[in-house]
C-alpha cells in the first residue's frame, strides 16, 4: 500500500480509524466508571468525523444522515443515558480495575494481530486501503469482546458491546461506503433500543443482587453443577 | 402482496396496540385475535405462492423455502395465543406479574411475532439482520418477566450473549455487502438476496468463506449451537412458558433459516475452488457437536423446562448437521425436520406449562404422577416426550430417518454416532419422564383447567406428517430441497 496515493482526505480516514483503535485500547485499561463512558463518548465522536469525512471523498449523500446519526446517538444520547444511570446507582466513584492489566493488553496487542491475519487473503483484491480499514474494525470488535470478558461491571460490560457496534459501523462505512439507508435506521434504532434495555437492566440486577458486579449473577449457573 | 402485508404487519398493528389495552381479558383475546388475522394472511399467501411459485417485491421474497414456515410461524403463534391467554391469566391472578407488566407481556408477544415474520419474508440481508435483533430485544424483557434474580440473570445472560453474537453476523453481513459491491455493477443491489442468488458464482469466494464463518458463528448464537449455547436453557427456564415454546418453536428455526439463506449464497460463490463444501463441513461440526453436548446434558438436568431446552439444542444441532451435510436427501430431511420439531416442541411446552401448573414447581424431582392427577396431561406429555424422542408414528422418526439414510450415503461412519447420540438422548429423556408421568401422587395434588387443544392439534398434525405427507407440502419442501441442494429428490 503507498499512502501518497491517496488523497489527504482519504488519509484524515485512515488516521481517525487508528484512533478509534487508540481508543478501544484505552477503554480497555480504563479503570474509572465515568472515564469510561467519556471515553467511549469520544470514540463516538471520532467515528461520526471519519463518516462526515467519507461522507464528503465519496458520492454519497446518505452518508451525511449517518454520521449525524451516529454522532447523535453514540457520541451524546447514549452516553449521556449512561451517565445519568451512574449517577443515579452512585457509581461515580467506582473502579472496576483490570484483574492482570499488563495480560490483557498483551491480549489486545495479539487481537489486532490476529485481525490483519484474518483479512489478510483479501489482498488478492488489491484494495489495500481497505483491507486497512477492515483489520482495524474487525480488531475493534475482538477488543470490544475483550472488554466485556476482562470485566466484571454490568456498566463497563456495556460499554465493550456499544464500541463492538462502533467497530461495526466502522467497517460498513469504510468497506462499503455505508450499508443502505433502510438498514443502517434499522441498526440505529436496534442500538438505541438495546441502550434503553441495558438501563432497565441494571436498575433490576442492582435490585435483585444489591449490586452491578455481573459475578455474582451465578444462581443457575450453580443449579446446573448441582445437578448431578 | 396484500396478504404478505396482512400477515406480517397485523402482529405489528398488535404490538401498538396492546400497550394501551387496560383490561386483561380483552388483551388476551386481541392477542389472539391479531394472531389469527396474521394466520389467515399466511394461509391465503400460501395458496397464492400455490398458484404463482414465488413473489417477489417491496423488498420481500417468498419461495418454497420460507412460505412453510411463514405458515408454521404464524399456526404456532396462534396455539400459543390460545394457550396463553388463561395461563397468564392463572399468573397474574397468582401476583406473579403485575396488570401492568401483562400490558408489557402482549405488546412485545405480538413484537416478537412481527420480527420473525419480517425476518422470513424479507428480501433484504440487511432488514433480516434487523429482524432477529428486533427479535431478541422483543424477548429480552419477556424473559425477565417474573423479575426474580434467576430471570433476570437468565435475561442478561441472553441478552449479552445474543447480543455479541448477532453483532459478529452484522460483521459477516457486512463482509458480503463488500463483496456483492465488488461483483455487482449496481451495487445498490448488494444486500437482496434474490440478485445475490442469481449472481453467486461472480462472489469473491474468499470474503464470503470468512463472511460465513462469522455468519455461522452469529446467527448460530441463537440457534443455540455449542459452545454458544449458555443462553438457551436459561431462557427457556425463567421465562413464561408461552414464551418457551416460541423461543423453541420458532426462534431458533428462523435463526437457522438465515444460516441456511447464506449457506446458500456462499456454496454458490465456492463451487468453482477446491473448498467448495467448506461450508457444509462447518456446519456438520458444529451441529455433531451441539448435538452430541446437549444430549449428555439432558441427564443432569432437574428442572422441567431447561432438560426440554437441551433437547432443543440437541435437535436444532441435528438440523444443523442435515443442512451442513447437503445433498437432496438431507436437505428434505432437515427441512421436514424443522417443522415436526417445531410443532413437536411448542406442544410439550404447552403441557409442561399446564403439568407445572399442577405441581406447583419446575423441579422434576416433585413433578409426580400427572396421568392420575389428570390424564389430559399426562398423556400429552408421554405422547408428546414418545413423538420428540422420534418413535414412530409420529413425523420426526420420519426425518431422522431420512437423515441416518442420507448420512449413511455419505459419512457411513458418522451414522454410529448419529445413533449413539439419539439413544442417549432418548435414554435421558425417558429417564425423567417416567416418574413424571406415571409416579406416585403427591399428597393434594388437583387437577386444573387445562385446554388441550393446542397441543392436540399439534401432536395429530406431527402424527399425520408420520405417516404421510399431503402433496401440496412434498411439493414445497421438494421444491425448497432444489434451492438449497441443487437436485429434486422426488
Amino acid at each position: 500500500m503507498n499512502l501518497t496515493h491517496l488523497t489527504l482526505l482519504e488519509q484524515a480516514v485512515f488516521v481517525l480509524a487508528a484512533l478509534v483503535l487508540f481508543l478501544s485500547f484505552s477503554l480497555l485499561a480504563q479503570a474509572r466508571l465515568l472515564a469510561g463512558i467519556h471515553i467511549f463518548a469520544w470514540q463516538g465522536g471520532v467515528l461520526a468525523l471519519a463518516t462526515g469525512l467519507i461522507a464528503a471523498t465519496s458520492d454519497e449523500p446518505h452518508l451525511f444522515i449517518s454520521a449525524a446519526l451516529t454522532f447523535g446517538l453514540k457520541a451524546l444520547t447514549i452516553p449521556w443515558m449512561l451517565h445519568r444511570l451512574v449517577r443515579r446507582l452512585e457509581l461515580e466513584r467506582h473502579a472496576d480495575p483490570l484483574q492482570h492489566p499488563a495480560l490483557v493488553m498483551m491480549a489486545g496487542a495479539a487481537l489486532v494481530i490476529f485481525s490483519y491475519w484474518v483479512v489478510a487473503p483479501i489482498e488478492q483484491l488489491e484494495l489495500a486501503g481497505i483491507r486497512n480499514i477492515l483489520s482495524i474494525s474487525l480488531a475493534v470488535v475482538l477488543l470490544g469482546l475483550l472488554i466485556m470478558v476482562t470485566r466484571r461491571q454490568a456498566v463497563t460490560q456495556v460499554i465493550g458491546f456499544m464500541s463492538m457496534e462502533n467497530g461495526l459501523f466502522l467497517a460498513a462505512v469504510a468497506a462499503t461506503q455505508g450499508m443502505p439507508l433502510v438498514v443502517e435506521l434499522g441498526i440505529a434504532f436496534d442500538v438505541l433500543v438495546a441502550a434503553v434495555l441495558f438501563g432497565v437492566f441494571f436498575l433490576h440486577i442492582s435490585e435483585s443482587i444489591d449490586s452491578l458486579n455481573v459475578d455474582r449473577l451465578n444462581r443457575l449457573s450453580t443449579r446446573e453443577d448441582d445437578g448431578a | 402482496m396484500t396478504a404478505l402485508l396482512i400477515t406480517v404487519f397485523a402482529p405489528l398493528t398488535g404490538a401498538l396496540i396492546l400497550p394501551l389495552v387496560r383490561s386483561l381479558r380483552l388483551a388476551g383475546w386481541l392477542n389472539l385475535g391479531f394472531c389469527a388475522t396474521s394466520l389467515a394472511g399466511s394461509v391465503w399467501l400460501a395458496l397464492q405462492i400455490m398458484d404463482a411459485g414465488e413473489l417477489t417485491g417491496n423488498g420481500f421474497h417468498i419461495d418454497a423455502f420460507n412460505i412453510y414456515l411463514v405458515v408454521l410461524t404464524a399456526f404456532v403463534g396462534l396455539t400459543t395465543a390460545i394457550f396463553s391467554r388463561p395461563y397468564m391469566t392463572h399468573i397474574c391472578r397468582e401476583g406473579r406479574v403485575s396488570a401492568r407488566r401483562m400490558r408489557l407481556y402482549h405488546s412485545m408477544f405480538q413484537g416478537f411475532m412481527f420480527t420473525m415474520l419480517l425476518a422470513l419474508t424479507t428480501n433484504n440481508l440487511g432488514v433480516l439482520w434487523v429482524a432477529v435483533e428486533g427479535a431478541t430485544l422483543a424477548t429480552v424483557l419477556l424473559v425477565s418477566l417474573y423479575r426474580t434474580p434467576e430471570s433476570v440473570e437468565a435475561a442478561w445472560k441472553y441478552f449479552i450473549l445474543c447480543g455479541v453474537g448477532i453483532a459478529l453476523a452484522l460483521f459477516g453481513t457486512v463482509l458480503v455487502y463488500f463483496a456483492a459491491q465488488q461483483a455487482l455493477t449496481d451495487s445498490s443491489e448488494g444486500l437482496r438476496w434474490t440478485t445475490l442468488y442469481a449472481e453467486a458464482g461472480r462472489l469473491h469466494p474468499m470474503v464470503m468463506a470468512i463472511a460465513f464463518v462469522f455468519l455461522l458463528v452469529g446467527y448460530g448464537t441463537k440457534v443455540g449451537l455449542v459452545p454458544l449455547h449458555h443462553w438457551l436453557p436459561d431462557a427457556h427456564s425463567e421465562g413464561p412458558t408461552p414464551i418457551s415454546a416460541l423461543l423453541s418453536g420458532l426462534l431458533l428455526n428462523v435463526a437457522l433459516y438465515a444460516v441456511v439463506r447464506f449457506k446458500m449464497l456462499v456454496d454458490g460463490a465456492l463451487a468453482a475452488t477446491d473448498k467448495a463444501a467448506i461450508a457444509g463441513h462447518l456446519m456438520m461440526g458444529f451441529g455433531l457437536l451441539s448435538f452430541l453436548v446437549a444430549g449428555l446434558f439432558l441427564y443432569r438436568q432437574r428442572d422441567i423446562k431447561r432438560m426440554f431446552g437441551y433437547s432443543s439444542i440437541e435437535h436444532m444441532g441435528l438440523m444443523t448437521f442435515a443442512f451442513g451435510l447437503g445433498g437432496p436427501l438431507a436437505t428434505f430431511a432437515g427441512l421436514l425436520h424443522m417443522l415436526v420439531h417445531s410443532l413437536t416442541k411448542s406442544a410439550i411446552f404447552i403441557t409442561v406449562g399446564h403439568a407445572t401448573h399442577i405441581a406447583g414447581t419446575q423441579s422434576i424431582d416433585h413433578i409426580r404422577g400427572l396421568i392420575r392427577t389428570q390424564p389430559a396431561v399426562g398423556w400429552g406429555l408421554l405422547l408428546g416426550v414418545v413423538a420428540i424422542a422420534g418413535f414412530p408414528p409420529f413425523g420426526i422418526f420420519t426425518s431422522e430417518f431420512l437423515l441416518l439414510m442420507a448420512t449413511m450415503q455419505r459419512w457411513p461412519w458418522l451414522t454410529m454416532i448419529l445413533v449413539l447420540g439419539l439413544v442417549m438422548a432418548f435414554a435421558g429423556l425417558f429417564r425423567h419422564l417416567h416418574p413424571m408421568v406415571y409416579g406416585k401422587i403427591p399428597e393434594g395434588q388437583q387437577p386444573v383447567t387445562a385446554n388441550m387443544l393446542p397441543v392436540m392439534l399439534h401432536l395429530g398434525l406431527v402424527f399425520c406428517l408420520g405417516i404421510a405427507i399431503p402433496a401440496f407440502l412434498a411439493r414445497w419442501l421438494d421444491q425448497a430441497t432444489f434451492l438449497i441442494s441443487g437436485s429434486h429428490l422426488l
